[in-house]
């Protein structure tokens, strides 16, 4: 039976202590995983928010203005601060991921340095645009 | 028992090659989307409703976002596959995804097109 081994029980050294001190992800692995939150951060809330700001500064002057200052307030530029940084950090591990498809940069050194510059860069990104925000 | 080879057919390479190729589709309206909005005149509501009642721009903006929808279910579908085990569950949730994404294309043919 094919299923006798699958079920058979293993020990599992899996806890919530464990996975919080014990188990460090490499650099890589922050690299992915981040990937994955901020992807999903886009599809839901962040698509629908910029596609209604954009909706409402099209569709009339006072709309423009209106999102302008719906812009000015402080938590709406913290959202901002959130998108911008999930935009870089998912465009820029993408970017990486693209090329570790055509086999850029899989060596265990390059693949290191080259997730240190996507987390740096989209950190930068995200510093920059606050810098001009504020 | 049934031999059946469910890794042979190839059933996700077609998903794999969609999400790359509408990758890059997003990531180059992005940079001339950033590029135009930063290089050109101070955005005011003219200068918006000029740029988006050009006819590229609207079809590109179409193309962007049907991209974006593709990309985004095979993610959220990997994702729901990874760590939404219940069936019932996932399946609920595929098909909430799939709502929102066709409404967000619905949406955005309103705003191009009004």
């Amino acid at each position: 039976m094919a299923s006798a081994s699958a079920k058979k029980l293993r020990p599992k050294y899996l806890s919530l202590s464990a996975l919080l001190f014990e188990i460090r992800l490499p650099l890589p692995g922050w690299v992915s995983i981040l990937h994955r939150i901020s992807g999903a951060l886009l599809v839901f809330p962040f698509a629908a928010w910029l596609l209604f700001m954009l909706d409402a500064s099209l569709a009339s002057e006072q709309g423009f203005e209106r999102t302008r200052a719906y812009l000015d307030l402080p938590l709406v530029k913290l959202g901002m601060l959130l998108f911008v940084w999930a935009y870089a950090h998912h465009f820029c591990a993408g970017m990486r991921f693209l090329l570790l498809d055509i086999n850029r940069g899989i060596e265990l050194k390059q693949a290191r340095l080259s997730s240190v510059f996507v987390l740096l860069i989209s950190l930068l990104l995200t510093a920059w645009f606050g810098v001009k925000l504020w | 028992m049934v031999n059946r080879v469910v890794t042979g057919a190839h059933y996700g390479t077609g998903s794999w090659l969609a999400q790359r190729i509408t990758a890059l589709v997003i990531a180059v309206y992005s940079v001339v989307a950033l590029v135009v909005v930063f290089v050109g005149k101070p955005l005011s509501h003219a200068v918006l409703k000029d740029l988006f009642s050009q006819g590229w721009m609207r079809v590109a903006t179409l193309v962007f976002m049907v991209s974006l929808a593709w990309h985004a279910w095979v993610g959220v579908r990997d994702i729901l596959m990874d760590y939404v085990k219940p069936d019932g569950l996932r399946l609920t949730l595929e098909v909430l995804v799939i709502l929102l994404l066709a409404s967000y294309l619905g949406w955005t043919v309103q705003v191009l097109w009004r």
